[in-house]
Formats: structure tokens, C-alpha cells, sequence
């Protein structure tokens, strides 16, 4: 049941790690903690169509934290919104793949890059759907960085208030953020708790456990009349044992050997 | 200035559905005519400016048209990067409204003064940058704003603008309009302190000094063609605005004037001088304080003739 998403996962990695070896550049630990949820979600929640990206009754997936967002990029790849061939330009001259997510790219519905932009844009999007009376989800995934920015506890408030349903925020809680781990920077804590006090609906799951995050995301809402947020407790640069956990994982380089060895820990 | 256009809006609303109005707890006795008729449409995020203007971007992005609305720096400094990045850079088709353009509300204190704004919202690419100077004007850029697509500044006055239009007007984004006619040299202004202006015009033409008063209500794309005729024909210019001197309409003028080149103009600029206004008073008052009153603007009228 859950292989499938082990394969997807195992595959995104793998190009994660090398669009991030050619380019030359960081956060990978970041894409690999989410690598999980994204799989999931591309393999069996999302509501998306390669052959028609812009379908009105898609599901609007906004990844928030953008700077992880090859991991988006791979993901929509391996499902034919775009060529293989365009991964390798990641982050190179005349790339065809931005450092921060894109919407240039088909398939990725809004660009991010500096944190917390994406929840407040999600609840724009949650209103404009649940005027129109459409189905379609909005689904928003955050990091902890994320969840430093004033804005995104505007974004919070604000849902709750509006009763947005039919919005759903996962949080990357990886515990480690660009200069250090969160608890010695900004310590969320119990984030679940906290935004429940918001008026949101909160589980927490394990990022890395494919069933738990399948479940938390097949019933949407959690709860009727309140936004949904799943605290997604993952583990920084997961699936490559010497990034696991680590702060330096953030904006690691990924050299010819680094990459021999991660792939070979994915199994290639 | 901010009844004509919240009167405008809601015409305009009464006939597209497609139009929301995303508030940051601010309109008190203006906003309520269209909360009233159209309380689906209309969203007050709280003291969230932030968020309002990415609440406006994901509704727009969805096919709506949104306004955001508040008063002087706050739907504009305040939340900025939301600007930048989700409005202008996804060309949302956000209106961003700010009441109380200038100094306004001069006795407020600078924290209500919008003298900055011309020149970091002129900076951003996609964005169209409107500076109405009267009621009739406000009037007119607002349809012109909501029937364009796309994102757009709309620097709004506040209370007792004097009419600087005796005539009717196309209004058209980028087209200048020429409200006095002269060729001994030009002012070209933004905003109500136009009347300022007129008023120093009509002065001088007692002394026969013809001067061309030009409305350059939209500061971003601005009027190549006028400027540059201007400087050809009258070959003295005056900017006018109630900005300070970075980067507003007079650093747009004279950026023009520069990339032309081979002209034979001389550029007087009258702004705010790179200061904070912290002196307490009304907006007549501060603008006679600074030397940007119709005798100040009179002056440096004689003063470029006479070089
Ligand atoms: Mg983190």
C-alpha cells in the first residue's frame, strides 16, 4: 500500500539531490523533509491534471517554504508536467527551473521565496472558491521558518475567523531552521496546540510515516467550519544519513562524492 | 477626494460581481455603503495589512478584481514585499488604495504622511502608478483603474480638494492633461497640490508669464511625449508634488529629460527635501512651511524665467 509512495519519495529524492549537485546549490535538507508529504500528495491527494495544468476544479497546491521548491519540481516532473530534460537546468543559466518555486514552471501554481507569503494568499484562494461554490482544496505546505513570519499568524487568524474549510496547512516541522534548530532560535513548541487555540483544527503526524500522512490528508476537513493544519514532524535532510538532523544540511553543497553516496543510500 | 472614490467604487461594484474590497479595519464612515450592499464581497482582515493585500492576491488570482484600501503608508509600506511578490509579480489584478496622499493628514504626524510612496511603488515593474489631482479626476482614474487588468497604485487625496479642471477630459493611463495653456515654461505636478500650482500660473499670467500646467496623473508609465514636448517648447520645467525628492514625479520627469539627451531644458524640482515633516500642522500649512505653496511655486516661476 504504502510502496508506492516509498517509490515516488525515493525517486523525488534522488532528484532533489541531483538538481541541487548540478546547480550548486542548497536546501537540500529541506526538500528532503518534505519529500514525504509531497509524495503523498502528488501520488494520491492532489486533484491535478499534467495535461491540463490549469483545469478551475484542480486542487491549489501552494508551497510556501519555495526554497525547497525542486522538490515540487521533481515531483511534477515524475508526473509529466514538464521533460526530464528540463531537471538538470535547474538553477543554471538559461534553466528552465528557478532556485525558489515558480510559476513559470507548468504545474506549480504560485511563486514563494521569501516565508511567509503562502497561507495568507491560500485564505485569498479558500474565499474565492467557497464563493464560487467550487469543490477544489487549497493546500498550503509550510516550513517552521514559515511559522516565525508575523504574516503567516495574520493568515491564521484570518482563516479561522472566515471558517475556511476547505484550507488546509501542512507545517514541515523539521526543528531546524537556516542558522540553528528552532528551539534555539524561535521554539514553536507545541505548534498544534497553539494554532488550535486559533481556532484551526490540528492533528500531528509523522512527516515520514506514509500512512499517517495519507490518512491525515484523505478526509478533508478535519473538522467542519475550521481550517485544517497538520503538524507534519519530520526530520531536516531525512533519507541521507550524514544530512539527517543536521543545521548544515540547510544550505550543504552537494559534491560529486556527497551525491555518489546519497544516491547510494537511496538505493539507485 | 476619498467620497468620490468610494461613491465611484461602488457604482463600478453594482455592475461587475467580479469586484471585492479587502479592508485593514480602516474606511470608518466611507467603506460602509459597499459593505452594506455587497457583504460577500467584502472582507475586513483586522489590523493585518499583510495580509490583506495576500487575501486580495489570492482572490484576484482566482478571477477576481480586488481593491485593498487603507490609509497613507499602510497598504503600501507596511506590506511591501506582498506587493512585490505576490501582486505585482503574479500581475494580480490588486488595486492598491491609500487615502490620504502627501501630508494629508498633516497634523496626524509622519506616521500618516505618505511622502515616500510614488517612489518605491514606481519602482516595481507591472505596476500602473496614479496620482489623481481632483474630484473629477479621481473620478475618472477610478473606472480607468478598474477597468484595466492588472495591478495598480491609486494615491487617493483626503477632504477639500479645489477643482483644477474646468473642462471635461478623456482620461487615459500614461496621457497627461494640459490644464493651462504657455510656452514661457511648463509645471508638471501630481495630485491636489496641482491647485497650488494653478493658482501660481494664473499669478504669473497676470504678469505676462505664460505658463503650461500639465496633470500628470499617471506618474508610472509616465508621459514621454508630453514631457519632452514640453522641454522643446518651453524649455523650463517645474515639477510639482507633495513626495518627497527621491524618486517621485520629478525624478520620473527628469529621468525622461535624461534618456532624450540633446535637450535644452533647465529642471527645477519642488519636493519635500529628503526630511521627515515632524513640524505639526495642517496640509495648507506645511506645504507653506515647505515652500510649496502657490506664492512659493509663483516664485520659482520668475526665478527659471529669469535665467
Ligand atoms: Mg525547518
Amino acid at each position: 500500500m504504502t510502496k508506492k509512495y516509498k517509490r515516488f519519495a525515493d525517486l523525488i529524492r534522488k532528484d532533489c539531490l541531483r538538481m541541487c549537485h548540478i546547480g550548486g546549490s542548497g536546501h537540500i535538507g529541506s526538500m528532503l523533509s518534505s519529500a514525504d508529504i509531497v509524495s503523498v500528495l502528488y501520488e494520491s491527494i492532489l486533484h491535478v491534471d499534467p495535461e491540463n495544468p490549469k483545469k478551475i476544479d484542480r486542487d491549489r497546491f501552494i508551497l510556501s517554504k519555495g526554497h525547497a521548491g525542486a522538490v515540487v519540481y521533481a515531483a511534477l516532473c515524475e508526473k509529466g508536467f514538464f521533460p526530464r530534460e528540463w531537471l538538470p537546468t535547474y538553477y543554471g543559466d538559461d534553466g528552465k527551473l528557478m532556485g525558489h518555486i515558480s510559476h513559470y514552471v507548468p504545474g506549480v501554481e504560485y511563486s514563494t521565496g521569501s516565508l511567509g507569503h503562502g497561507l495568507g494568499v491560500c485564505c485569498g484562494m479558500a474565499l474565492a472558491a467557497r464563493e464560487a461554490g467550487e469543490k477544489h482544496r487549497i493546500i498550503c505546505l509550510m516550513s517552521d521558518g514559515d511559522c516565525n513570519e508575523g504574516s503567516t499568524w495574520e493568515a491564521i487568524m484570518f482563516a479561522a475567523q472566515q471558517r475556511l474549510d476547505n484550507l488546509t496547512a501542512i507545517v514541515d516541522y523539521n526543528y531546524i531552521q537556516a542558522l540553528g534548530f528552532t528551539r534555539d532560535i524561535i521554539d514553536l513548541g507545541d505548534l498544534s496546540s497553539k494554532v488550535k487555540k486559533f481556532g484551526w483544527s490540528t492533528c500531528d503526524i509523522d512527516g515520514h510515516d506514509y500512512l499517517e500522512i495519507e490518512n491525515s490528508l484523505s478526509k478533508l476537513p478535519h473538522e467542519k467550519n475550521k481550517p485544517t493544519l497538520i503538524v507534519a514532524h519530520t526530520v531536516k535532510g531525512k533519507g541521507v544519513s550524514f544530512l539527517e538532523n543536521t543545521v548544515a544540511s540547510h544550505y550543504a553543497h552537494i559534491s560529486d562524492e556527497v551525491l555518489a553516496k546519497a544516491l547510494k543510500e537511496i538505493g539507485e | 477626494m476619498r467620497k468620490i472614490f468610494n461613491k465611484t467604487l461602488l457604482e463600478i461594484a453594482r455592475k461587475d460581481a467580479r469586484i471585492h474590497l479587502v479592508l485593514a479595519d480602516i474606511g470608518y464612515g466611507e467603506i460602509e455603503g459597499f459593505a452594506k450592499e455587497f457583504p460577500d464581497r467584502y472582507y475586513n482582515v483586522g489590523v493585518a495589512e499583510q495580509n490583506m493585500t495576500a487575501v486580495a492576491c489570492g482572490l484576484a488570482m482566482e478571477g477576481n478584481i480586488c481593491v485593498t484600501y487603507s490609509i497613507a503608508n499602510f497598504p503600501t509600506l507596511r506590506c511591501l514585499e506582498q506587493i512585490r511578490n505576490d501582486v505585482c509579480y503574479h500581475n494580480a489584478n490588486v488595486k492598491i488604495v491609500i487615502i490620504g496622499g502627501g501630508v494629508s493628514y498633516g497634523p496626524l504626524g509622519v506616521s500618516h504622511h505618505s511622502t515616500e510612496d510614488i517612489a518605491i511603488m514606481r519602482a516595481l515593474p507591472n505596476v500602473v502608478v496614479l496620482v489623481p489631482c481632483d474630484l473629477q479626476e479621481a473620478e475618472s482614474a477610478t473606472h480607468a483603474m478598474m477597468e484595466y487588468e492588472g495591478p495598480v497604485y491609486y494615491r487617493c487625496g483626503y477632504k477639500n480638494e479645489r477643482d483644477i479642471h474646468h473642462k471635461p477630459f478623456k482620461f487615459e493611463f500614461g496621457k497627461s492633461i494640459t490644464v493651462e495653456d504657455g510656452d514661457d515654461a511648463t509645471i508638471i505636478f501630481c495630485g491636489p497640490i496641482g491647485f497650488e500650482a494653478q493658482e501660481a500660473v494664473i499669478a504669473a499670467r497676470k504678469k505676462g508669464i505664460n505658463v503650461r500646467l500639465i496633470s500628470m496623473h499617471t506618474v508610472k508609465p509616465i508621459d514621454r511625449e508630453a514631457v519632452i514636448t514640453a522641454a522643446k517648447e518651453t524649455r523650463k520645467i517645474i515639477t510639482v508634488e507633495e513626495h518627497n525628492l527621491s524618486g517621485g514625479l520629478g525624478s520620473a520627469v527628469a529621468e525622461v529629460l535624461v534618456d532624450e539627451g540633446n535637450l535644452d531644458v533647465k529642471v527645477k524640482r519642488m519636493a519635500f527635501p529628503d526630511v521627515y515633516v515632524h513640524e505639526v500642522g495642517s496640509q495648507e500649512w506645511l506645504r507653506s512651511l515647505y515652500n510649496m505653496d502657490a506664492s512659493a511655486i509663483e516664485q520659482e516661476i520668475y526665478a527659471i524665467c529669469r535665467t
